[in-house]
């Protein structure tokens, strides 16, 4: 059932914002088609009915008390900022020039 | 002080003996870090001066009556996926170059407390995908036995780094097999704990309901010890287990009469998978029968299908988990981006590997509408029935026992063309962690010269009960005890 286009590579890869140039999207689009085509495998097995698994241990989502605790300073979470200001993270403009004006 | 590191407790009595010194062991361990280590490309990082500072701390705790732990003084390495504060921490990836952490893990927190000491970082397939440690941005690392040979992955560096006598210990992370494959490629031991036993807070996230941080060492006796000192809950991690740290070191009785060992039909038909792995494994299973233990048959009939679900499960976890790394907060950033989305996607192009795009794409795709349900629902189904083959059997017996891979290591380079046969490599391990399982693989011998792993698995919360059956095997046999060539 699953047969994957360069076209269709070049649409996920955009999704997760990464970007396939001309040469690497032949390779990856076989590699994807061989993974997908394996993992078809999986269709042989009814699972009508049966629950699916999210998490091996099922675990309630813990709680704690409404209270601050401290974790970084402003200037502890952007020291690893390739570019930040202050204690701000610098990055490109979002919107272009018409769009702001 | 012997050229080659003796067991944990051999060190510790050997300390409080004053036969040797923290320094002393730490100043070895740095010695054959630089050389050996060099070699084998262990190590993404050294911590020289701060390694010897705390070993010189160590030594005079001892002098002082103030020994914090069996761990104090002992030198470990740690997988580049575990933050230390005011360290490098870079997950073997260009994407996290110069990243350095505000913070310690939870692990690394109580590897300080209890005194041991980190000398380095350890080499790592890139986020912890793959099977070979060659995903490495820095160069893939080598197997001491063989040094055209892989050291298997993702933890190929703390296992290499042990395996070499260069640390008696280490800490690796297991996803689907990434502490358990690469202790059966090197003959060391290593062990994937319970999930939810040992805190995630500060592993880098790759799989977060696969993930778990475990022992590397010679011996189940050293896993142990090294185990009870990082487990225990930890409220910053929401999938931590409200327990107590595990004492599993007190349970290594070397007593294995009137347990009930299962060996799962599936595993020793496997296609592809070598006779001689598999009769190592028969081989052991004989020998604890011999010693009271009771051998079943038992089956899982999902087995052939979880390699497929743990790669569906994985990828779709780990594009979610890597969408933080955009370029805005953290490490790399691509240069003269015009705007918001070219720069998320030119810092990742460039940052990311082959391997991590690949299964960014392949998550991407198995979570993007029209797919969800074909893949990502299904294999979720799948695991539930792999978890019910797990329960099933472990109605009629304590533990599995099973090879750890379906053949020794392979060599550099013969398996990164194909990235399906690479992801086959883990066919034994991925189930333990689809079902949260704690599994050991331990050395039970050498086809050809090379190691063999043998696996030993689990009721979850029963960690003890599987390094017991290892400890037990070891007691028995001295395959742990076997060395490659010095290669200093």
């Amino acid at each position: 059932m699953s047969r994957i286009a360069p076209e269709d590579a070049k649409r996920v890869a955009e999704l997760a914002r990464l970007r396939l140039d001309d040469a690497e999207l032949p390779a990856m689009t076989a590699h994807l088609e061989r993974i997908l085509e394996y993992v078809d495998l999986l269709m042989e097995v009814e699972t009508d009915g049966i629950e699916p698994t999210a998490h091996a241990i099922p675990l309630a989502t813990p709680t704690r008390s409404d209270e601050p605790a401290g974790e970084f300073t402003p200037e502890q979470a952007v020291a690893n900022a390739p570019d930040a200001d202050g204690t701000a993270f610098c990055v490109p403009k979002v919107l272009d020039d018409e769009a702001a004006s | 002080m012997t050229e080659r590191f003796g067991s944990v407790s051999e060190l510790r009595s050997a300390l409080d003996a004053e036969q040797t010194s923290s320094r002393e062991l730490i100043e070895r361990s740095l010695q054959r870090a630089s050389g050996v280590g060099e070699r084998l490309s262990v190590f993404v990082d050294l911590q020289n001066d701060q390694a010897v500072a705390a070993a010189d701390a160590a030594d005079a705790r001892r002098a002082a009556g103030e020994t914090r732990s069996p761990l104090d003084g002992i030198p470990l390495v740690i997988k580049d996926n575990i933050v230390q504060q005011g360290e490098r921490a870079g997950c073997a990836s260009r994407i996290l170059e110069g990243y350095v952490s505000p913070f310690d893990s939870t692990v690394v927190a109580k590897l300080r407390a209890a005194g041991a000491v980190v000398i380095g970082r350890a080499n790592m397939d890139e986020f912890a995908m793959g099977s070979s440690t060659e995903n490495s941005a820095y160069g893939p690392s080598r197997n001491p036995w063989d040094l055209e040979r892989s050291p298997g992955g993702s933890s190929g560096g703390s296992t290499a780094a042990v395996a070499a006598d260069i640390v008696p210990l280490a800490l690796g992370s297991d996803t689907g097999g990434s502490i358990r494959q690469p202790a059966a490629f090197c003959g060391v031991v290593g062990m994937k704990p319970t999930y939810g036993r040992v805190s995630r807070y500060g592993l880098v996230a790759f799989a977060s309901s696969l993930d778990q941080i475990g022992p590397l060492g010679r011996s189940a006796a050293d896993c142990a010890t090294l185990l009870d000192v990082i487990s225990g809950h930890d409220p910053k991690d929401s999938t931590s287990l409200p327990e107590p740290a595990l004492t599993t070191a007190s349970a290594l009785t070397g007593d294995v009469s009137g347990l009930t060992i299962g060996l799962p039909r599936e595993y020793f038909e496997t296609e592809g998978a070598d006779p001689a792995l598999l009769e190592k494994v028969r081989v052991a299973a004989g020998m604890l029968e011999a010693q009271g233990a009771k051998l079943v048959e038992v089956d899982l009939p999902h087995a052939r299908y979880a390699v497929a679900a743990y790669y569906l499960i994985a990828t779709a976890e780990a594009s979610s988990n890597l969408a933080r790394f955009d370029g805005v907060r953290y490490g790399r950033r691509a240069e003269g981006a015009a705007n918001l989305k070219e720069l998320y996607e030119r810092t990742r192009s460039e940052g990311f590997g082959a391997e991590v795009k690949r299964r960014i794409l392949l998550g991407t795709y198995v979570l993007s509408a029209g797919y969800y349900e074909a893949y990502y629902r299904k294999a979720q189904k799948i695991r539930t029935l792999l978890r019910q083959d797990f329960d099933a059997a472990f109605a009629g017996c304590d533990v599995l026992l099973t090879p750890t891979t379906p053949e020794t290591a392979f060599r550099l380079g013969d398996k990164t063309e194909d990235p399906l046969t690479m992801y086959l490599s883990d066919i034994y391990t991925v189930s333990a962690n689809l079902a949260g399982l704690p599994g050991v693989s331990l050395p039970c011998g050498l086809v050809e010269g090379l190691p063999v792993g043998l696996q030993v698995l689990g009721r979850p919360m029963e960690d003890a009960a599987v390094l017991r059956v290892a400890d037990a095997y070891q007691r028995l046999t001295d395959h742990h005890l076997a060395r490659p060539e010095d290669l200093a």
